[in-house]
């Protein structure tokens, strides 16, 4: 609805966006195709060779694979059922009147708005370290065995980091999806009889189902790639136990400079999150439109 | 009778969510008590919560030992730089898909955030070694350059679905008042538009502030902002826990303040205007 | 000089062809009124007139220029928009000012020329003022201030009036015609509403489905409705229209009668029937009555008449004010 000269000037001020990203997609990505295909380690200079599809084999072949692939699972759905049930218990919690709500929803919004690397390093030295941590101090003074969270359970510890600090987000979202269901619908289902259990059910829930999508999507989109976490508290170890697959190839790539075997990572990655995204763009597609 | 019962209940809920709130928020509150502590303290047993000799020795150490301030700045730079040159390209783009939307824009939009789905590590690679021979490894320039790239679709998103909210009209009628596009743009949409690009610009800021992979990987001592520099403290030598507190207060508190004034439009903006 | 000429002017949004053809002429100094039901295309052809779409083909001119290929701005034309579109970050005076800052106008130029268009307006209290601190008529006031100020070839109209209450649209209506009268311009006004368009317009061009159903003055329109279409929109409340036997009567395939040609009474008539509602306007009453073999028939009386539910009453049409048409909805003369 509009005329061809600004049309014209439409398209020709979307283009530097356009052609930005998809520089940014295609360029790079290329480059990790093509090097997935060569035997190219740094430390080695000069020897690049065709390699066919051995990296692939290397890759999928390697035991760590599947473990990174089970970790990467296990941190998405693990923190994920976590936000979601918390953030929908504390937004119906927040929701309710009380005094000083907005002192307790900064509180709560707080721990999103932490650098993940500073969240780490203080969940790692301040309360799970076996010695010096408040979690110890806490066991013993209960008379318990301090509990090494980050050599005996390192998956769970990065899991509990990750979903401390998306909880806010889940929480914020909910809340404000929360605050926007009708008051007089509310009041009508109470007039119809309906208890509280109920009014939850049939009420609220439906009408959190479109923020409960755009929560999954967007923490999905960044728990896919969760690495910062991972890195500064195990180091994806002991062994393996806590790498997820962005850690496997960051790993591959600048602690062993297996740029061929990273490459080929970097694309089961790629294949891998593209299968997500397609069934999240079809969640989110339909929410949308909506 | 029932003004009774709902205060009482209002007491109790207030109990249980300040409880929680509390409890979710006391990593920061410890971190910050334990910023000014002395080492021999952070690590007591059993550890104080208020009643200890206050000091601000830790924030001189960090800055005298390690140069906090050029990780500061580094960090600034970052993260203002590449949201005004991301808000720079965005702009137009968003105008455009707003006001002169064609059959292919919701495609595009959708193509944009998907960019936003492909694995960083799927790049790591090559934009490694790119940054290393052209020089950009471990500069201002090239953290700016990777983190415009990936917000961007981000901040187009948010100024589309603001700009969507101001009727076409005024625009038109800037048109029949003699206003060229690039009038239009400057006097009556900016204007217009300034609440939802400062959101815009705040949430972006903050994005780019916490960053974590591509600051990790493509940085080292010069260009390292905040998020890696505070990342050498993983290591056992690192291990102060007063100091490494400090470093941690300093490096969350802008942004935990920038945060707090714009909680409304942090959830608009990541849930790409979809829940308001 | 503003006459406005239209020549096979033409419309397509993807396959679907908003505005098939059309020819118009808008003499200088005219007050055009563009009626018809929502999605005629009435406010297409406005934003065509405007520059704000393109022609699919055809050409318009504009005092005797071609001005197809114009940009809005350089068309010499002011709009009022639905909404009034005023600009939320500025002023009362800012607003009115814009245009002329736009054509890089001298400052005092520009301080003189808001003024005396506050003045005309009854504004001048109010140039401080954001646009949300005014009322609906006030905002109406400033979007034509604004237009007014650029002294325009001519101005346009897009249903300026449909965001008010009904009391303040009589007065803007009377405002609007009073303003055509002083700078004696060219307006080109759209609208829905009937009753806007005969009491303000010179010439009225009723549109339908993209088609000019008929071009003329108000009560040419009333008296002379050239079909169906045009004789059910002008006028209210609306006209009667019978097919059938009683319209063979009349030599016509349908027949139709206003309801203030209708002779009403309680003793013998043409057509008997029942009153069904009754609506009391007190200087008129609008009777539907249910006329046997025919159907409801409105009828328009003096408020006097006693007359209410139930009663059996006779209706008579003059016999002088009968419109005749033919099987294709023409009419017959």
């Amino acid at each position: 609805m509009a005329t061809l000269h600004t049309r014209s000037a439409a398209r020709l001020m979307i283009a530097p966006s356009v052609l930005l990203l998809l520089a940014w997609m295609i360029v790079p990505l290329a480059m990790t195709i093509y090097f997935s295909f060569l035997r190219y380690n740094l430390l080695m200079p000069g020897m690049e060779e065709f390699a066919g599809f051995s990296n692939y084999s290397y890759f999928l072949t390697d035991p760590a694979f599947f473990q990174a692939l089970f970790n990467t699972l296990a941190i998405v759905l693990g923190v994920l059922f976590i936000t979601v049930v918390g953030g929908i218990a504390l937004a119906l919690l927040l929701d309710q009147p009380m005094f000083g709500q907005g002192i307790v929803r900064i509180l709560v919004i707080a721990p999103f708005l932490i650098m993940p690397t500073v969240a780490a390093l203080v969940w790692k030295n301040m309360f799970m370290n076996p010695v010096n941590g408040l979690f110890a101090w806490v066991a013993k003074l209960f008379g318990l065995q301090p509990f090494d969270f980050l050599a005996n359970a390192p998956l769970m510890s990065v899991i509990i980091i990750v979903a401390w600090q998306w909880l806010p987000f889940a929480t914020l979202i909910l809340l404000t999806a929360l605050q926007s269901l009708d008051e007089e619908q509310k009041e009508a289902a109470q007039m119809d009889g309906a208890s509280a259990w109920s009014r939850f059910i049939y009420l609220v829930l439906p009408h959190l189902s479109r923020a409960i999508t755009v929560v999954i999507l967007i923490q999905t989109i960044f728990l896919l790639s969760v690495f910062a976490e991972i890195l500064v508290t195990t180091n994806g170890g002991p062994g393996t136990q806590s790498t997820n697959l962005t850690f496997l190839v960051y790993a591959q790539a600048l602690l062993q400079f297996d740029v061929g075997g990273a490459s080929a990572g970097g694309i089961i990655a790629v294949i891998l999150a593209n299968i997500v995204a397609f069934f999240l763009m079809r969640m989110i597609g339909k929410t949308l439109e909506a | 009778m029932a003004r009774n019962v709902s205060t009482r209940r209002k007491i109790v809920v207030t109990v249980v969510a300040w409880t929680i709130g509390i409890l979710i928020f006391f990593p920061i509150l410890w971190t910050f008590l334990t910023s000014f502590k002395t080492e021999a303290e952070a690590i007591a047993s059993p550890p104080s919560l208020f009643f200890f000799d206050w000091t601000t020795e830790n924030y001189h150490e960090v800055q005298s030992r390690s140069n906090y301030f050029l990780h500061f700045m580094n960090s600034v730079v970052v993260s203002f730089g590449s949201t005004l040159i991301g808000l720079i390209i965005a702009i137009p783009s968003a105008w455009a898909m707003a006001f002169s939307p064609t059959k292919r824009t919701k495609d595009v939009l959708m193509w944009m955030l998907s960019t936003k789905m492909m694995p960083s590590v799927g790049v790591l690679v090559p934009m490694y070694l790119l940054f290393r021979n052209t020089g950009l490894l471990d500069t201002r320039t090239g953290l700016v350059i990777v983190l415009t790239l990936i917000n961007l679709p981000i901040i187009i998103w948010m100024l589309y679905t603001y700009f969507k909210e101001i009727p076409g009209e005024i625009l038109e009628a800037a048109r029949m008042d003699g206003a060229s596009l690039s009038k239009e743009i400057i006097y009556v949409l900016t204007p217009m538009a300034i609440p939802g690009i400062a959101s815009t610009l705040l949430l972006n800021i903050i994005l780019a502030w916490n960053e974590a992979f591509w600051t990790l990987n493509l940085s080292a001592a010069k260009a390292a902002p905040l998020t890696a520099f505070i990342a050498s403290y993983s290591s056992p030598e690192g291990l102060f826990y007063a100091k490494l507190s400090a470093a941690s207060t300093m490096a969350i508190a802008p942004i935990l303040i920038l945060g707090w004034f714009s909680q409304k439009q942090l959830v608009r903006g990541l849930t790409f205007g979809a829940v308001k | 000089m503003g006459n406005i000429t239209l020549r096979n002017v033409s419309k397509v949004f993807g396959a679907h062809a908003v505005i098939p053809s059309i020819d118009l002429n808008i003499n200088d100094g005219e007050f055009v009124v563009f009626v018809g039901p929502s999605g005629c295309g009435k406010s297409t052809l406005l934003r065509l007139i405007a520059g704000l779409e393109d022609v699919s083909g055809g050409e318009i001119a504009i005092d005797g220029k071609n001005a197809t290929e114009l940009p809005p701005a350089q068309r010499g034309l002011s709009m009022v928009f639905q909404s009034y579109a005023l600009y939320p970050h500025m002023s009362v005076r800012s607003n009115i000012a814009f245009p002329l800052k736009m054509a890089n106008e001298d400052k005092a130029v520009i301080d003189r020329k808001v003024s005396d268009a506050a003045r005309v307006l009854n504004l001048t209290d109010y140039l401080d003022r954001k646009p949300r601190q005014l009322s609906g008529g006030q905002r109406q006031r400033v979007a034509i201030g604004r237009a007014i100020v650029r002294q325009p070839k001519a101005f346009l109209f897009d249903e300026p009036l449909s965001n008010l209450d009904a009391a303040l649209r009589v007065n803007m209506r009377l405002e609007i015609s009073q303003l055509h009268q002083d700078l004696k311009t060219t307006m080109v006004y759209v609208t829905h509403d009937q009753v806007e368009a005969m009491t303000m317009a010179d010439k009225i061009v009723v549109l339908n489905r993209g088609r000019i159903e008929q071009v003329g003055s108000p009560l040419d329109l009333y008296h002379k409705p050239d079909n169906l279409f045009v004789a059910g929109f002008i006028g209210s409340p609306r006209m009667n229209f019978v097919s059938g036997q009683p319209a063979a009567a009349y030599q016509a395939h349908t027949m139709g009668i206003r309801p203030e040609h209708l002779v009403l009474s309680k003793e013998n008539g043409t057509w008997a029937g029942t009153v069904g509602v009754a609506e009391h306007l007190g200087s008129d009453t609008f009777l539907h009555v249910n006329v046997d073999t025919i159907g409801t028939v409105t009828a328009r009386v003096s408020g006097d008449f006693p007359v209410t539910h139930g009663d059996r009453v006779f209706l008579t049409p003059d016999a002088q004010r009968v419109h005749r048409f033919d099987d294709k909805g023409l009419a017959v003369r």
